[in-house]
């Protein structure tokens, strides 16, 4: 039910802000079209912008996962778990949220998998997934579109906040679900 | 920071690669990544362009006034040096609501041009100022109040309720962003003196 509540409100908030913009828009008298071409010229520079700055974190994620370093990664930290229930499952993910956003969404498909959605470790990875994001991507675009070279705190502001959300989303799991 | 950490990871792959033996992965993995780095680029044009478009009826409307009233004391504690009606401000306004809804598609092109309207106020240069860290920190330490990808997976494994984790994912993300947050001001103290 709430799922389908959650689903029913994302298909309608984005065409009800349009109508909105646009019914405001043509009360106050404005030339909706030219406004739009206006604030719309800009997209393609500055996507076109981001170029160099995706190519440069993509490769390097993909060497990442491709060279098998992420697996010796996930396999060194293992042991500092100590043995907590779906470490070996989680722990890829928690490496990867970070860098990659499709390849942590297709890492917790293969949980729900093989784990099941309702069991445990399934509602651990999906409460991670849900709270964190993409941080290098994020870092990447935005500092991207800005020209800024020198991020100052921002990276490690946004790991020390990754790892919270991973630590947090596996305790409250517990408590609630386990 | 960025650039060690950029370097650690592709030293670092060359390393292991060439111990297991596994060289012939490098080169084929660098194309196809810088490739697909393109096509991220590309795919962002037209959400760009229309909701860069969009925003501007956004603001003609009326409706960016009420939501700056709507949010003004929020953006004014975490964003205190840039004024209300600001483009900047407009841009990032959009950018967290559109993030707390879960709307990603629309989250980023507000969230580039946030970027873009405070580096034309950064007195700092290519280094980025306090306003963009402390954005960057709510960023990406995620916002979302409604996990639609998450749940959509869900569903699609057969999940009796795939909502259920509804409740958990909004406590971890408040525990994740108050954290950003509280670093994103402690570090950045460090930094200044």
């Amino acid at each position: 039910m709430a799922a389908r509540i959650a689903e029913a409100a994302a298909n309608w908030l984005i065409p009800l802000l349009i109508l909105a913009a646009i019914a405001g828009s043509i009360w106050r008298r404005v030339d909706i079209f030219d406004r739009f071409i206006e604030g719309a010229k800009e997209g393609f520079t500055l996507s076109i912008r981001l170029i160099p700055y995706l190519v440069a974190m993509l490769v390097a994620i993909t060497l990442f996962q491709a060279s098998g370093a992420m697996e010796i990664l996930s396999r060194c930290l293992e042991p500092l778990l100590g043995g907590l229930e779906g470490a070996a499952d989680l722990l890829p993910l928690a490496i990867m949220r970070p860098l990659s956003g499709s390849a942590s969404l297709a890492i917790v498909s293969d949980i729900l998998e093989r784990r099941g959605a309702d069991s445990l470790v399934g509602r651990i990875a999906s409460t991670m997934m849900g709270s964190t994001e993409t941080t290098f991507y994020i870092l990447t675009v935005y500092f991207g579109a800005a020209g800024v070279y020198r991020g100052r705190h921002a990276l490690v502001a946004g790991l020390l906040a990754d790892l919270v959300g991973f630590a947090a989303a596996f305790f409250i799991c517990r408590i609630v679900f386990g | 920071m960025m650039g060690y950490l950029w370097a650690a990871l592709i030293c670092l792959s060359i390393l292991t690669a060439a111990l297991r033996g596994n060289m012939g992965a490098i080169t084929p993995a660098i194309f196809s990544a810088a490739e697909s780095g393109v096509k991220v680029a590309f795919g962002l044009i037209g959400t760009m362009t229309f909701w860069l478009g969009m925003m501007k009826l956004i603001e003609t409307s009326g409706m960016m006034e009420l939501l700056t009233k709507m949010l003004r004391p929020l953006a004014r504690l975490a964003f205190p040096r840039i004024p209300a009606g600001h483009p900047a401000m407009n841009a990032i306004l959009m950018n967290l609501s559109a993030n707390v809804l879960g709307l990603g598609n629309a989250a980023t092109p507000f969230g580039i041009k946030a970027m873009q309207e405070m580096q034309k106020i950064n007195p700092l240069g290519d280094t980025a100022s306090d306003e963009m860290c402390t954005f960057l920190a709510i960023n990406t330490s995620s916002i979302t109040l409604l996990p639609t990808t998450v749940m959509a997976l869900r569903a699609a494994a057969g999940s009796a309720n795939a909502a259920d984790i509804l409740g958990t994912t909004i406590i971890a993300t408040c525990c994740s962003t108050a954290v950003a947050l509280l670093a994103d001001r402690l570090l950045r103290r460090k930094v200044e003196r």
